[in-house]
């Protein structure tokens, strides 16, 4: 049986992972992928301690996150779209009209 | 499980959004499209007028099984909701039009925006809140790129979008974490096992709570974690702006005092420690940064930001009598902010940006009546005496000093004498410079009301200061 | 209210935190009371005065506006409970005044005066704030009865300013009486009041001669237990007032332009009223200021009736010969001048000859010489009231033929306040006559008595008729020698003039004080300013005061710009940078 400790380590170190992704990557399907990987990184650990915990309510959450990460998905990918329309360019590098 | 009678709890939220949905469709068949915005007026007034009366009738609860709560705590913040969003439909009637955006999505975004705030304020569970976050977020990710054509309202969507989630990942780890060590996600179970846990796991826990100051940080806009505010509110179509730095802001102080007050009071004087830097750096910052800004909007997210680290420190002293100074500055704040963005948004006409401030030259010659109206807000603002603006951060600085926080007070007062100039600027340019061409300023009479009400406020808050605490401070206990 | 104390009606907490707190509150008092009426009448006749007196400005709704306003803060001032609503009132009779002074902006010496009026005021107020702020250190409350009533124990307290112990009562007061000086316009923040002429004439008469301007003396008088605690504060008054009597009323006798003339009367009778303040006797200070309400707004709206007819016309060299024109306001006018000048039987009389006399009796030697200065004071009064008199209505008419064909007495929406304030001239020095004439004569001091106490110090008899005596005969004299001057020899003043050359010269240019000003306050601050601003700021002054005196700041802020560089990553950075040193600080420190 796989301790509960290792599931909370493989969270940590996924959810590094995506933070670290979105801060080196300059792509915005980059970016957005490493965000999605920081939110399944909790799912993960969501689920493991719902597991030890023997309650419900972790997986409950997962849920809700998963349909919430659908939505922001849905929207964030059609605000790329509309941006992408104006300004023909992924590179996150290059977006910085707004700044001072 | 499933009471009827307690589902009159969700009215409120339930009117609200059914009204968004509402206005999608009626905009598909009406062809004058103020009548959907007059809806979306009367969704919120009928929302409101169930979320006071159940109230009144003393019929505040919980639902699904403690999720979500109706009382005293969250309706102060639904009347914040329900003035902003008012108020943000009242200021964009005309604006949307010059702007060329189709008003059946933009006042449904907002309505499901402010209902998810209101979901966020009444959350006793921290699968609502998140869900409450999320409504709240999404729509604004949207609303601030809803001038799709203009660049940089795309890029503000964008920045919006993308930290937003950032942050959200965040919250739901500290959720995860919290979640793990006491078994539930529901807030007064949390306190309760924290309770009974005592010193143990408190690193954890103490983890947790740094995770959700990041995220509130982020949605509150407190230094470090502000960065994204500048760029969004500059981007976002002005009203737009006016509603982000009000209604989600105070949603988020919402959120983080019901969190931190009732789930980890425990930890009342690790996350003082927490906030009380943080919300000094927030203030210089903000204040510093305003004043080589020489857009107003990207001056007033500055000063957006200076003003929600003043806010927090009402959280320092960790007393209920702190809190209560805090939510009537929130309250007073967003009355003034509002109608310092009214202005804002009539300056915006057809070929005519209005966003600089060297836009505000001569308008006291243009337009008497809304350049002291403008002076009336900045003043505010800065917080001289006797208007609304000086009430709310002088409550805030003797609940402060009274706990012994009296460096940090100083320091608040210095960098409160330093938004004088850039506040004052405007001033300056309205009545001693000239204008640069002669455009008329047309008032829409929506705005003419909100400018009425907002400087009646910020005159009568500032006279009669005690009303408004004792509400707040009324509305704490029940 | 004849027999009850004071009234004290608390509308509202404004600000409760803690032990601190804040109330709206107004006290009804003896000596409000007298301040009330004051205020209430004069003002209510100044209302009607105006509608005649601004009729065809442009300004009309706005004048009223003000004028509204301003009679609103004033009775805020006189009303208030406590110190930090006299300070609102204060300031904001203050504001009331300069929007005023500077009513016809569009006028560059009234939008001067306006200006002038407000920086000299910033002298007198940033002492005065400071006094307010001393209060509360001190009493921790700025309320006037636990002021009052906590005085005794301050008393020995010391503050450490620079190293030297200060009486903090001492310290206080004359914080106190450096905002009186502002407003009340003593010497040497004299300055703004004589320009303050700008301002239309009712305004002169309300606000520059009858309320506005003694509220210094009232401010006083309300403090009157913290001033009787500290004798060197009292001495100060006292000198101050003297000085201001006499010093004001020598420029005052050389003077042309009508309305400068009284306004220096006005700072010498100011002046008169802190004298009777500093020697202790309150009561006779507000007497004078309750007469002096009377005749100075009378001799103001009867200058301004003049200047009506005249067309603008403020030079008295340029008049003469008016009586046939303007019966009522000639008649109006004498009985002001009869008035300040100290003849019996009139309301100046009563209320001067009690300053004079307390003045006599403060001491042997400083009193002494307090009394001469006032008689001397007196005599000057009475010569530059006539000589106006005599220039303006007497003689025959100096100015063009279309002046004179313009002449013509003021309609009776004018005429009718001229005429109810000579009554209150003739008549309202009748509730102070003196003992030694009339027992139980000085009813305005016993009714004082409770708030302001029974002034120090008994005489003869003799030496009470004496002092009276030789203010009639002094006050007779000035008279007779205005008669001579401009009625019988026609050409004495001139010959005077240039026979004395430098000393007319010096009071003609008024002791040179505005120019002293200019050279060594005013021209090196614009010059710094010049320097430092325009050098600076590529000649933005206004641009350069604004983003410049924390200019620092400024190019901190410039460089903090560069943080916010506008990309996501280096934000996500900072978030999580942040959230890292917040996790870092309590697990590895």
């Amino acid at each position: 049986m796989v301790p509960l400790s290792w599931y909370i380590v493989l969270s940590a170190v996924l959810f590094s992972i995506g933070v670290f992704g979105f801060l080196v990557r300059r792509n915005l399907i980059m970016i957005f992928l490493s965000m999605e990987l920081m939110l399944n990184s909790v799912n993960i650990s969501f689920v493991a301690f719902s597991h030890y915990l023997q309650s419900m309510t972790g997986q409950v959450m997962v849920f809700f996150v998963i349909t919430v990460a659908a939505a922001e998905a849905a929207i964030g990918l059609a605000i790329l779209i509309v941006f992408y329309k104006n300004n023909p360019t992924l590179n996150s590098d290059e977006i910085n009209l707004l700044k001072g | 499980m499933f009471e009827t009678i307690n589902m009159k709890i969700l009215l409120p939220e339930l009117i609200l959004i059914c009204t968004g949905l509402a206005v999608i469709l009626l905009d598909l068949v009406l062809r004058k499209k103020e009548t959907v915005a007059f809806i979306g007026v009367a969704g919120a007034l009928l929302s409101a007028y169930y979320n006071f009366s159940l109230m009144s009738l003393g019929w505040s609860g919980a639902v699904f099984q403690n999720m979500f709560v109706l009382d005293g705590y969250s309706s102060f913040f639904k009347l914040i909701f329900y003035i902003s969003l008012i108020i943000t439909i009242f200021i964009s009637l005309n604006y949307i039009k010059t702007e060329r955006v189709s008003s059946g999505e933009y006042y449904s975004l907002l309505l499901f925006s402010a209902s998810g705030m209101m979901i966020m304020a009444g959350a006793a569970d921290f699968m609502v809140l998140y869900l409450g976050i999320e409504l709240m977020s999404l729509s604004l990710y949207i609303l601030a790129g809803i001038m799709r054509e203009r660049r940089t309202s795309n890029e503000a969507a964008i920045k919006y979008f993308f930290l937003g989630a950032f942050s959200s990942a965040f919250l739901l780890f500290g959720i995860s974490l919290t979640y793990g060590l006491t078994g539930t996600t529901s807030i007064i179970e949390v306190a309760e096992a924290l309770n009974r846990l005592g010193p143990a796991g408190r690193n954890i826990t103490l983890i947790a709570v740094i995770f959700f100051v990041t995220a509130f940080g982020f949605k509150v806009a407190l230094v470090p974690f502000h960065m994204w505010a500048p760029d969004v509110y500059e981007g976002a179509p002005t009203s737009v702006t006016a509603f982000m730095s009000t209604g989600p802001k105070a949603a988020a102080f919402a959120v983080m005092g019901r969190v931190l007050f009732y789930a980890f009071g425990a930890l009342q004087l690790q996350w003082s420690a927490i906030i009380e830097p943080l919300s000094i750096v927030t203030i210089a910052v903000g204040s510093i940064l305003a004043l080589s800004q020489t857009n107003i909007k990207r001056m007033l997210a500055y000063s957006a930001i200076a003003h929600a680290g003043y806010a927090s420190i009402g959280f320092l002293p960790g007393t209920q009598e702190a809190f209560a100074a805090m939510i009537n500055y929130l309250m007073i704040y967003i009355i003034v902010n509002l109608g310092a963005f009214a202005v804002v948004v009539i300056m915006r006409r057809e070929g005519i940006m209005g966003e600089e401030l060297s836009d505000y030259s001569g308008l006291a010659k243009k337009n008497p009546l809304v350049a002291f109206l403008m002076l009336i807000f900045m003043f505010s603002l800065t917080g001289i005496p006797p208007l609304a603006g000086f009430i709310g951060k002088f409550y805030i600085f003797m609940g402060a000093v009274e706990a012994g926080y009296t460096k940090l007070v100083i320091a608040a007062v210095i960098f409160s004498a330093v938004s004088a100039f850039f506040y004052l600027r405007v001033v300056v340019y309205m009545y001693m410079k000239e204008a640069a061409e002669p455009s008329v300023l047309i008032v829409p009479h929506s705005v003419k009301l909100v400018l009425a009400f907002t400087s009646i406020m910020a005159i009568l808050l500032g006279i009669f200061p005690s009303v408004l605490l004792d509400f707040a401070r009324a509305s704490l206990l029940g | 209210m004849r027999d009850g104390d004071a009234i004290r009606i608390d509308i509202y907490r404004w600000i409760v935190s803690g032990n601190f707190s804040v109330s709206i509150g107004i006290l009804i008092d003896r000596l409000s009371s007298v301040m009330l009426i004051v205020v209430t009448s004069i003002s209510s006749l100044v209302f009607i005065y105006s509608i005649g007196y601004m009729h065809g400005d442009k300004g009309y709704a706005r004048f009223f506006s003000y004028l509204s306003l301003f009679v609103f803060s004033m009775l805020m001032l006189v009303l208030a409970d406590n110190f930090l609503l006299l300070y609102f009132g204060w300031e904001a009779v203050g504001l009331c005044s300069y929007l005023l002074i500077g009513f016809w902006f569009e006028k560059k010496s009234a939008a001067d005066a306006g200006k002038k009026a407000f920086i000299v005021n910033r002298f007198g107020d940033f002492g005065f704030g400071l006094g307010v702020i001393l209060i509360f250190l001190t009493f921790g409350s700025l309320e006037y009865m636990k002021v009052f009533s906590g005085a005794g124990a301050a008393l020995g307290q010391t503050v450490n300013i620079f190293g030297h112990e200060v009486d903090t009562i001492t310290l206080i007061c004359l914080l106190l009486f450096c905002g009186a000086m502002g407003k009340s316009a003593q010497v040497p923040l004299h300055v703004w009041l004589p320009d303050a002429m700008e301002g239309p004439t009712p305004v002169s008469a309300l606000i520059h001669a009858a309320t506005m301007v003694t509220a210094g003396v009232y401010l006083v008088a309300r403090c009157n237990p913290l001033f009787s605690l500290s004798s060197t504060a009292m001495t100060t008054v006292a000198v101050v007032g003297g000085t201001t009597a006499v010093f004001a009323a020598t420029i005052g006798l050389v003077q042309n332009d009508i309305k400068r003339v009284i306004a220096y009367s006005t700072v010498s009778q100011l002046g008169y009223m802190f004298l009777a303040l500093g020697v202790g006797a309150y009561s006779a200070g507000i007497f004078h200021l309750y007469t002096h309400a009377y005749f100075k707004a009378l001799l103001f709206l009867g200058s301004g009736s003049v200047i009506h007819a005249m067309n603008n016309e403020m030079n008295m060299q340029k008049m003469g010969g008016l009586k046939k024109y303007m019966p009522v306001t000639y008649a109006t006018f004498m009985i002001a001048s009869l008035s300040i000048s100290g003849i019996p039987g009139l309301a100046g009389f009563f209320s001067k000859d009690e300053i004079l006399w307390r003045a006599y009796l403060a001491g042997e030697g400083s009193g002494r010489i307090l009394w001469m200065l006032a008689t001397a004071a007196a005599f000057m009064t009475a010569f530059y009231s006539f000589r106006l008199i005599f220039l303006t209505f007497h003689g025959s008419f100096r100015g063009s033929a279309e002046q004179e064909h313009h002449l013509h007495e003021s309609p009776a929406v004018m005429t009718v306040p001229l005429m109810i304030l000579a009554v209150g001239a003739l008549a309202a020095g009748w509730v102070g006559i003196p003992p030694l004439l009339l027992e139980h004569g000085d009813r305005i001091g016993e009714f004082l008595a409770p708030v302001l106490g029974h002034p120090a110090g008994e005489g003869l008899h003799s030496e009470e008729m004496m002092v009276m005596g030789v203010s009639v005969l002094v006050s007779l004299a000035g008279i007779l020698a205005a008669v001579i001057f401009y009625i019988k020899k026609r050409d004495l003043p001139e010959r005077t003039a240039s026979a004395f050359k430098p000393v007319y010269t010096m009071l003609y240019n008024k002791y040179w004080a505005d120019e002293l000003y200019e050279k060594i306050l005013v021209s090196p601050v614009l010059r710094m300013s010049d320097k430092v601003f325009l050098g600076f700021f590529d000649g933005r002054l206004i641009e350069g005061i604004v983003n410049g005196i924390p200019s620092f700041i400024g190019s901190f802020s410039r460089g903090l710009r560069k943080m916010q560089t506008g990309l996501i990553s280096s934000y996500a950075f900072m978030m999580a940078a942040g959230m890292l040193i917040i996790l870092g600080m309590f697990f590895f420190f």
